[in-house]
């Protein structure tokens, strides 16, 4: 069966590792810090200013001078660090980040990303995506497989206007991991009960499906 | 030197039609609530705002939105104002749209007198449309421009006469940067205090960048997503 927000959260997290600083973009990616081991340290960075985001706060401690990237009220943790907008995007361009989770429209076989503008309909702006995309040295995308109207977005060229260039390592959607390689998708997961058929047939760009592919652990 | 002002009218009496104003802020976090309610008021119009977000609908920039008074807005992400998206889709309204990042470091480099530098974000995107392109190891960089206002309005949370800021949690956002780059910056605090309340080592924004100062009044500090914890 196809995995819903959260099956695709809890899949990420385990991509991460003891010690990693990661950056997660708003929607799916989100959910992911609602998943991580136990046994290990990560910090959350927000872009408009947080090393060591914590959860949303209780009714009472709720700050209306502390909010995330995706404006909602958040908590610090022990240790925490607070900067402003131009530093924080120094440390993104700079390369510290370890690990950057966002969401897309569409993903290309060569790791082309676009997820911030639909001509003449939607016009919301790429926020931070360009800087973290264009300098992130590990970048997963969290998505649908197909979009509301079933069609894949997984594509062989992005059919709108682009938020980086070849910059997207890993995909994982409702249906599978993927890699980017030299030769397009490469299936290395898929989801329990979905079909390699099922996930070729929603596959637009070139797809490398190996004999065995085994299931996602969760 | 006095820089003390008594409320948002006096601090605002200069700025006119068609000035830039950059105002600090990240969504509805940290906005100058009582200078956009005195810009609102003034009725000035034609402005070009530069500000990472455009406010929502009834409040921040929103408010400015409404009366049509922005002629062009400079931000990130507008994503939160539909009559912003409306009056871009109607061609009322310019917008340059600019990599967060981008917009940052613009506005950073006008606060250290630095003309221009390279970033990679947007490389191979339309925000690259017109650009130079320089390679340096071999990876491509756009050079983008220090980015100038006439008035730099932001709102911190304690301030001293001498013009010293500082600010709480995620509202240093682009404040501290737009405070330093405004040719005549706007500061309204939430506490105002004599020179030496605050200790040297805590100021974000030293007073050399800050030219007029006020207490405001009756903060609102809306919040755009209350998220709680369960349980």
């Amino acid at each position: 069966m196809a995995l819903d927000k959260y099956g695709i959260a809890k899949r990420i997290a385990r991509e991460l590792q003891d010690g990693m600083y990661v950056n997660l973009g708003i929607g799916i990616p989100t959910l992911v810090a609602n998943y991580v081991p136990e046994a290990i340290t990560v910090i959350f960075q927000s872009e408009n200013g947080i090393l060591g985001m914590g959860p949303y706060p209780a009714e009472a401690e709720i700050d209306p001078d502390l909010i995330n990237a995706g404006k909602e009220t958040v908590t610090l943790i022990k240790g925490a660090a607070l900067f402003d907008s131009a530093e924080s995007f120094g440390m993104i361009r700079a390369g510290k980040i370890d690990l950057t989770v966002l969401g897309a429209m569409e993903v290309s076989e060569n790791g082309d990303i676009a997820n911030w503008k639909i001509p003449g309909k939607m016009v919301k702006g790429m926020g931070g995506a360009m800087d973290l995309v264009a300098s992130a040295k590990n970048i997963i995308v969290a998505m649908m497989h197909t979009n509301p109207k079933g069609e894949s977005k997984l594509l062989p060229a992005c059919t709108l206007p682009l938020t980086g260039l070849r910059c997207v390592k890993k995909i994982v959607t409702d249906l599978a991991v993927l890699e980017i390689t030299p030769k397009g998708f490469l299936l290395k997961e898929k989801a329990p009960g979905v079909s390699v058929e099922e996930i070729k047939a929603k596959t637009l760009g070139r797809l490398v499906c190996p004999a065995n592919v085994p299931d996602m652990h969760i | 030197m006095n820089k003390v002002v008594s409320n948002a009218q006096e601090a605002i009496k200069d700025i006119h039609d068609g000035v830039t104003i950059m105002l600090g802020g990240f969504g509805l976090n940290g906005i100058p609530e009582n200078s956009i309610a005195a810009l609102v008021q003034k009725g000035i119009r034609n402005l070009t705002c530069i500000s990472n977000n455009a406010g929502v609908d009834d409040f921040g920039l929103g408010l400015l939105l409404q009366k049509k008074q922005i002629k062009k807005m400079i931000s990130s992400y507008v994503g939160e104002n539909a009559e912003f998206e409306r009056q871009l889709l109607q061609g009322e309204l310019e917008v340059d749209l600019i990599p967060q990042g981008t917009l940052a470091t613009r506005i950073q480099m006008a606060a250290m007198g630095i003309p221009a530098f390279y970033t990679p974000a947007g490389f191979g995107t339309e925000v690259a449309a017109g650009k130079e392109v320089r390679y340096f190891n071999q990876k491509p960089y756009l050079m983008e421009l220090a980015l100038h206002a006439d008035f730099a309005i932001v709102k911190a949370w304690k301030g001293d006469a001498l013009g010293n800021l500082v600010f709480r949690k995620t509202t240093r956002n682009f404040s501290t940067s737009m405070a330093k780059a405004g040719t005549i910056t706007i500061a309204e605090v939430e506490e105002l205090v004599p020179p030496g309340e605050i200790d040297p080592d805590h100021v974000h924004v030293a007073g050399i960048y800050v030219h007029r100062i006020f207490q405001g009044q009756q903060y609102q500090k809306r919040i755009e997503k209350r998220t709680v914890r369960m349980g």
